[in-house]
Order: structure tokens, then C-alpha cells, then sequence
């Protein structure tokens, strides 16, 4: 196959994902704003109340009031405390996320925009590994390529949560910025596959690149969390609730979940900016050298701390921790669109 | 105490505030400093203040750029530069931040550091008195006596690491996850490391620069640097005395016209050399992009190329009184580059000449240019002068003619300037029987930086174990369980208290609790 074969098979691959995404977007959109057909309401309620028994089971103290003596089987340990432990471990998700108050057909809509998903998933990985066929190195040498491997970081990060916990309320998150992404790096930043410049040529570009790009993927998705919880959190606390947030998870379970992720993507960011020191040495001379793409570097992890910090300091609320991570996150965006574009400096490999 | 006396103190009469004295304020100030809510802000503010770095142009970084910047702006420019604005990363405010950080980790640090020593090598607490109390809690009533009961539990939370400890006959104590706290502090700790790193690297690093047109030999002396600038703790003339011959240098460029801006994009450099070192024999090394050449004494980088034509200029007489090749400075990517040649022994006034040149040539109404950076059509273009070319004997740029104390030579068809316009194998005649210029042809020059950093190692081991800490600060959970047993009424069976206290938000907790109550069961 020759490769302006392949630069059209990747192509079409991305356009296809793109379509294939909207589709998820819009089915999560359905699920979301509640709009299938409320057939089984009357079910449901039933189906409403068993997350609160099981919310209680999880608490531990009151369940095991109950528990009763009359265990003639001889196991030493009675039912009870391994019934409410059942109940308390069985749901991978403990009761915060997803509320199961959710008539068939939204199941079923929200089911048809995660096999979307993966369908999406597999056509950017497909597009990304063509890429590299056609450029015959480590598809990660300029914005194009850094943003479609960010789009498929993304796409595989929510998919193999979502393979652990209930995320069906989180797709459409993902989803959006994903598009977004996606859809700037085939219209702004596409560059025509190249070869790489001689300071490009190195292991390194495999580590630090990857990383940094992996890293800013879950960013992305820790973004969506922050931004979800902040809206939740006012809803709650005005006591308004739309139905659109309202299959969301409570607020402090959304923050939970936002820290969590940031608490994955921070370490490898730090990986990242150590990486790339190692890097600038052997490429340029000196492991830090206060290029712009480095201050901005610098910039991020030093928010990003401080998000951490403001976590662990008692007295802060977490509404303005959030903050500061989506501040974190705007640096991250800044660090990429712009710095890249416009700032002159060693790190000028956007290929635009 | 502190607490109290931190925020009442201020704002109390001006009467009792001698009470507090130096001491109390020294105190008041470090405790401040050292509050999680100044570190929170002094790491905002140190984000802000970096910023400014890359929006400016830095000294330290491209002085021509920033000296442009200044000149252009010139009500803002000096201002700024005043303020620091063009050495941010050097700059006394972006040091007081560093350092008040710094100060303030310290002082947080330390006294947790203390703590936790304590804390690793005492038992946990007691068990507080009522169990189902605490955020996670479970029961069971189990067919044995309580001793023996507890001694299961015992082992269950051993060998689910944690550290169990028996303040009385009825509970256990447990506790695991130090970790955490362990990484917390290395985390801290190895920044410290990172930041001495740094300063050790700046003290008694140094870095050089060379431009090294192919055929020369470098020879590591202070004198044939043409940028050298040590550490505060160097002593320039202890240089390892190796030599290093660039025999040829490869430059590809890409020649495919992909239509998006990569058309003559560098593809490889690859300077081969013959490197000598100080007591040994010559020996053949290639330095790349990315593959510097360890020399022992400083390690060499190929961080740029240009080049270097072969200029040859005789007097009247035909006598050859400038020869060699003469390095001139690339200036975008198509490498149009600048340069000068100063013949200080020509008679019966120096001459100058100052211009481009262009490894693939065009004129246009822009001016010269080169439109391709590889030598297809190289050509040299040049003005000359006659008159002083050191006034004052103040030192100048080797690329660029101060042309203050010289006039131009008049053109040989008349004109008021003379311009020559020279291929490879080229000759001009000068004006007034002054001679003549000849291009002989071209080299290629290799741009070499050679530096050192004695602070490297301690930066990047610090840099990693940073990342362990943190890593293992992040992860790890710590978690107290709390054990107690007693006969169930009426009966000889034992009822099973079990409580958990999570340090931080620890959603796990719970699953925890009946995890150790489900393993009592498994362990019989």
C-alpha cells in the first residue's frame, strides 16, 4: 500500500470516528435530558427505592443492628455482616454514581452511545496507527498528530473506566471535548504526514510525548468532572435540580471522582516534565532552559499542585479547589493551542 | 495557644502588643509562613509570576530578540527591563517567591517530620470506647470465645499489612498506610533536592559556545571559545585540554514540497569529528542531534550549522592579505545568514565588507534571501567600506561591521557603493587598484555548545524520587481498624466490633470494615 493510501484510510478513519462520535454524543444527549419514552415510570419507583436500602447497607452500623442470631449454619461468622457487606461491595460503584431510578429505554439509549463509543474508540485508534504507517515513526510530530492521539487517550481512558464503574452519565462529557478536539485537528492543525526534524529523533519522543499526551487526556476527563461537579454542587445547594443533572451522581461523589482522576494525571504530568528535562539535556544542552513550552510546563504542575494543596487544606472549600484545577486545565489548553502556534520558542514542531 | 494568639494578636490595643515582642512576632510570622494557606498562595503566585517569561523575551534566552523588543518599545521596554521583565527566571521577586516557598516547605516539613518519626515507631491509639461511632462500622457475632477471636482478627489485619497493636485484652489497635505520609515528606524533601540541584549546576556549571567551519580544529582553551560563560565557582582556566577536528558536516533538508510549510525543513545533521582527548589517541566520534559527544571535560552539542565561505582578498600588488573561511550567521530557515570580513592589513585604509550570504540565491524587491537552505545556487553578497574598523578598540561582533569610522567604497561602474555579487570561483576587482575579492567556495561550520553541570545528577535523582513520593503520597491510603470483642449476652458466642477511621476522604472505608469481618470468616 502506498502511503497516500494510507493518509486517506487514516483520514477517512478520523471522519468516520467523528460521525460515529456525534452519534454517541447525541444518544447520551437523549439519555441524559430524559427524552426516550417514560414507558415504565411506574416501575421505576420501586426500582428508586432499592439504591436507598442499599445506600443504608453501606453505612454498615444500621445493617448489622439487624442481624440475627438464628444462624443455625454452622459458619462461625453469621449472614449478617457478609449480607450488608454484599450489599455495600457489590455495586462497583457505591450508590453516589449513577441513580438506577432508569426506565428500560434510556438503559437502552444510554447502551447504543457507549457501543457508539467504542466503535468511535476503534476508528481513532485505527486512524492513528494508519498515520503511522504512513509516516513510518511514532505518530506524535506535530499538533495534528498530537491531538488525534490525545482524542484516542481520551476515548480509551473513559472506555476502560467505564469497564469498571458506571460512566454512562459521564459519555456525553467525553464525547464533546473529544469532537471538539478532533474536529480542530482535521480543519486548524492538520499537516500533511512528514518527516520529523533532526531534535524530534529520539526515544524520547515516544516517552515524553505519549505522556505528556496521555496525561493531558485525563486531564480532559478530570476537566469534564471538575466542571460537573461545580454545576451539580449549585444545583443542590439552591435545591433546584434539572432533570438533565439529575442522573448525574450527587456533587461530593462528582468531586471525589474529579480528584481521583486529577490524583492519576498529576504524577504522570510530573513524569512528563522530568522526561522531557532528560530530553532538552541530550537534545539541547541543558535540561531546563525557560523555553516557553517549559514555563507553561512549569505553570501547569505548579497549578496543578496547588489544586492538591488546596484539597488537603483544611479551611478551603472544595468548589474553589475545583477552580483552580479548571484553571489548571485552561493553562494545559493555552500550553497547546497557543504556546505552540504563536510563541516563539525551541518546541516550534506544531507543523503549522 | 498559637492559634488564638495568631489571630487575636494584630488587631488587640497597641497597649499589650509590646507583650508579644520580637520573639512573638518572629513566631506569628513564621507560623504564617509556614500555613498551608501561604504555601497554597505563594504556588498560585509562582505560576503568575513564570508567565510573564514566556511572553516577554528573555535575556538568557535570544539577547538580540530582546534588545529588538526593547528598542521597539521605548516606554515600556526600559521600564520593563528594569523590573525584571527580560530576566524573569532570574529576577529578585521570582526568587523571593521561590524562596519563600521554599522556607515555607521547610517549616512544614520539619515539624511533620518529627511527627511522623514519632508515629512510625509508636503503637497506633487506643481503640475508642464506642465503635459504631466512627465513619466505618460493622458487627457480627461470631461461635468463639473472644480470645481467640481477636487473636483471628489479629492476623487477618496483619496479613493485611497493617500494624496491630493491644492496648487492653478486649481491642486491637491497627494502623497501616505510613506510607503515605512517608511519601508526602519525601515528595517535599526531594524538591529540596531538586532546587540544590540547580543551584549546584548554576554555581559550577559553565557552557561555551563555538563556531567550527569544517576542516578546523577546536582546541578546549578559554581563548578559542567565542562565548563562554561559567558558573560563580568556575575557574575558566582549569579546562580539560582535549581537541576536537570537525572533518565534514551532513545537512539534509527536506526537498519533497508537501505544500504545508515543510519544504525545506531540516531532516539530519551529523557532524563527523576527530576527537582527541587530553593523554589519549584520536579517535573518530559523530555528534548529533541528540546524541552530544561525552568528552569527560564537558559534554558537546551540535546546536546549530551554517555556512562558512571561503573569502580571499589580495592588495594591489596581488598579495593575499585576507584568506579563510568566514562563518556567517544563519538568520532563518532557508539559512540567509550575515557576516562580515575585516581586513585590518589592507593598505592605505582597512576595508570592510559586511552582507550575505545565500546557499540558494535570489534577489528581489525583499532584499537578498535564500530560498532554499541547501547549496544550489550559492551566492555572496557584499558592500565594502575602507576607513577604521576598531575605533575605539572596543570589542564588536565578528558577524556585523561598524561601519561608524568608514566610508564606502565607490562602485567600480560609478555608483556611490560598491556591491559585488559573487559565485564560487568568483573574482571582483576593487576600486582605486585596492585589490581584489575572491569566493573561493563554501564550507559548511558546525555550532557547538559545550557545557558542564555538576548539579545534573542530584536534580534528576531528586526530580525521580520526587515522583516516587508523590506517587506513593497519592495512592496509598492510611487507615486506622479498631477491634472489639465481647461474650454476646447469654451465651457462649462473641460479638465482633469493628471500626474504621480513614485519614483523608477515603471512600474505601467501609468496604474495608466488612472486608476484615468477611476474612475473620475465610480465617478459621
Amino acid at each position: 500500500m502506498t502511503d497516500t493510501t494510507l493518509a486517506q484510510l487514516s483520514n477517512t478513519a478520523i471522519y468516520s470516528a467523528m460521525a460515529v462520535l456525534t452519534l454517541a454524543m447525541l444518544a447520551y444527549a437523549l439519555y441524559l435530558a430524559r427524552l426516550v419514552p417514560a414507558r415504565e415510570r411506574a416501575g421505576d419507583e420501586e426500582a428508586e427505592r432499592a439504591p436507598e436500602l442499599v445506600a443504608a447497607g453501606a453505612a454498615g452500623a444500621e445493617g448489622a443492628e439487624v442481624a440475627d442470631d438464628s444462624g443455625p449454619t454452622t459458619p462461625a461468622v453469621p449472614s449478617s455482616p457478609s449480607s450488608s457487606s454484599v450489599a455495600s461491595s457489590a455495586p462497583p460503584s457505591p450508590p453516589a454514581s449513577g441513580r438506577d431510578d432508569e426506565p428500560v429505554a434510556a438503559r437502552k439509549v444510554a447502551g447504543i452511545g457507549y457501543a457508539l463509543t467504542v466503535l468511535g474508540t476503534l476508528l481513532v485508534v485505527a486512524g492513528v496507527l494508519l498515520r503511522a504507517a504512513e509516516v513510518h515513526r511514532w505518530p506524535l510530530g506535530n499538533m495534528y498528530e498530537f491531538a488525534i492521539v490525545g482524542s484516542m487517550f481520551v476515548l480509551l481512558a473513559y472506555v476502560a473506566w467505564s469497564t469498571r464503574r458506571d460512566l454512562r452519565w459521564l459519555g456525553l462529557f467525553v464525547v464533546v471535548p473529544v469532537l471538539l478536539n478532533l474536529g480542530l485537528a482535521i480543519t486548524v492543525w492538520y499537516t500533511d504526514a512528514s518527516e520529523l526534524m533532526p531534535s524530534l529523533r529520539s526515544v524520547w519522543l515516544a516517552i515524553h510525548v505519549s505522556v505528556a499526551t496521555l496525561s493531558v487526556a485525563v486531564f480532559t476527563i478530570g476537566f469534564s468532572l471538575g466542571i460537573l461537579y461545580l454545576v451539580q454542587d449549585r444545583l443542590e445547594s439552591s435545591g433546584r435540580s434539572t432533570t438533565f443533572m439529575a442522573r448525574l451522581p450527587r456533587a461530593r461523589s462528582l468531586e471525589r471522582l474529579a480528584y481521583g482522576v486529577h490524583i492519576v494525571a498529576f504524577p504522570l504530568w510530573t513524569f512528563t516534565v522530568i522526561a522531557g528535562a532528560i530530553w532538552a539535556r541530550q537534545a539541547w544542552g541543558s535540561y531546563w532552559n525557560w523555553d516557553p513550552k517549559e514555563v507553561w510546563s512549569f505553570v501547569i504542575w505548579v497549578v496543578y499542585a496547588a489544586y492538591l494543596h488546596a484539597r488537603a487544606t483544611t479551611g478551603w472549600k472544595r468548589q474553589n479547589a475545583t477552580w483552580i484545577a479548571l484553571a489548571g486545565f485552561v493553562c494545559l489548553i493555552l500550553n497547546f493551542a497557543v504556546v505552540n502556534v504563536f510563541f516563539v520558542g525551541q518546541h516550534s514542531y506544531s507543523g503549522l | 495557644m498559637s492559634t488564638t494568639e495568631r489571630t487575636r494578636t494584630p488587631s488587640e490595643p497597641p497597649v499589650t502588643q509590646p507583650r508579644l515582642g520580637v520573639v512573638g512576632w518572629a513566631r506569628w510570622t513564621w507560623r504564617s509562613l509556614t500555613s498551608m494557606r501561604t504555601a497554597l498562595f505563594l504556588l498560585l503566585l509562582l505560576a503568575v509570576a513564570a508567565v510573564p517569561g514566556s511572553t516577554f523575551p528573555q535575556r538568557s534566552i535570544d539577547a538580540a530578540r530582546t534588545n529588538q523588543w526593547i528598542t521597539d518599545h521605548p516606554t515600556a521596554g526600559p521600564l520593563l527591563d528594569r523590573l525584571g521583565f527580560f530576566d524573569v527566571y532570574a529576577s529578585p521577586w521570582f526568587a523571593a517567591i521561590y524562596l519563600l516557598l521554599f522556607v515555607s516547605l521547610i517549616g512544614c516539613v520539619l515539624p511533620r517530620l518529627r511527627i511522623h518519626w514519632h508515629q512510625l515507631r509508636s503503637a497506633p491509639p487506643r481503640a475508642p470506647r464506642r465503635l459504631e461511632r466512627l465513619g466505618a462500622h460493622a458487627r457480627a457475632e461470631v461461635d468463639a470465645d473472644p480470645e481467640e477471636v481477636r487473636e483471628r482478627l489479629r492476623t487477618v489485619l496483619r496479613s493485611r499489612r497493617y500494624r496491630v497493636h493491644a492496648h487492653d485484652p478486649t481491642t486491637l489497635s491497627a494502623e497501616k498506610g505510613y506510607v503515605r505520609e512517608s511519601g508526602n515528606l519525601v515528595f517535599h524533601l526531594a524538591l529540596i533536592g531538586v532546587l540544590v540541584g540547580v543551584a549546584w549546576g548554576h554555581l559550577l556549571g559553565w557552557k561555551g559556545d563555538v563556531i567550527l567551519p569544517v576542516g578546523q580544529t577546536f582546541a578546549n582553551t578559554l581563548s578559542r571559545y567565542d562565548t563562554f560563560s561559567p558558573g560563580p565557582w568556575v575557574d575558566p582556566t582549569d579546562l580539560e585540554p582535549y581537541t576536537l577536528r570537525l572533518d565534514r558536516l551532513d545537512a539534509t533538508f527536506e526537498t519533497e514540497d508537501t505544500g504545508r510549510g515543510q519544504f525545506g525543513a531540516p531532516r539530519d545533521f551529523t557532524a563527523h569529528t576527530t576527537f582527541t582527548p587530553a593523554d589519549g589517541q584520536p579517535e573518530d566520534r559523530t555528534i548529533r542531534v541528540n546524541h552530544p559527544l561525552e568528552t569527560g571535560g564537558g559534554t558537546v552539542f551540535l546546536l546549530g550549522n551554517g555556512y562558512a565561505p571561503h573569502i580571499t582578498v589580495t592588495d594591489g600588488d596581488g598579495t593575499v592579505i585576507y584568506s579563510g573561511a568566514t562563518p556567517f550567521l544563519p538568520q532563518d530557515n532557508n539559512y540567509t545568514s550575515v557576516g562580515a570580513v575585516k581586513v585590518p592589513g589592507a593598505e592605505p585604509e582597512q576595508l570592510g565588507f559586511a552582507g550575505f550570504f545565500l546557499p540558494t540565491g535570489t534577489i528581489d524587491e525583499q532584499g537578498p534571501r535564500s530560498v532554499f537552505p541547501d547549496l544550489l545556487d550559492p551566492q555572496l553578497v557584499l558592500t565594502g567600506f575602507s576607513g577604521e574598523l576598531f575605533p575605539d578598540g572596543a570589542p564588536q561582533s565578528v558577524y556585523t561591521l561598524d561601519t561608524g569610522a568608514m566610508a564606502p567604497l565607490p562602485g567600480t561602474d560609478g555608483s556611490d557603493q560598491l556591491r559585488i555579487l559573487l559565485r564560487p570561483g568568483d573574482t571582483v576587482d576593487l576600486p582605486d587598484g585596492r585589490g581584489s575579492v575572491t569566493f573561493d567556495g563554501v564550507d559548511r561550520f558546525a555550532g557547538l555548545s559545550i557545557r558542564t553541570d555538576p548539579g545534573k545528577s542530584l536534580t534528576l535523582a531528586s526530580a525521580l524520587l520526587a515522583l516516587a513520593g508523590l506517587v506513593a503520597s497519592l495512592v496509598v491510603r492510611r487507615r486506622r481498624v479498631f477491634v472489639r470483642v465481647g461474650p454476646a449476652e447469654g451465651g457462649t458466642r462473641t460479638v465482633v466490633s469493628v471500626g474504621g477511621l480513614a485519614k483523608d476522604d477515603d471512600e474505601g472505608m467501609g468496604d474495608e470494615v466488612t472486608a476484615v469481618l468477611e476474612a475473620l470468616e475465610g480465617h478459621r
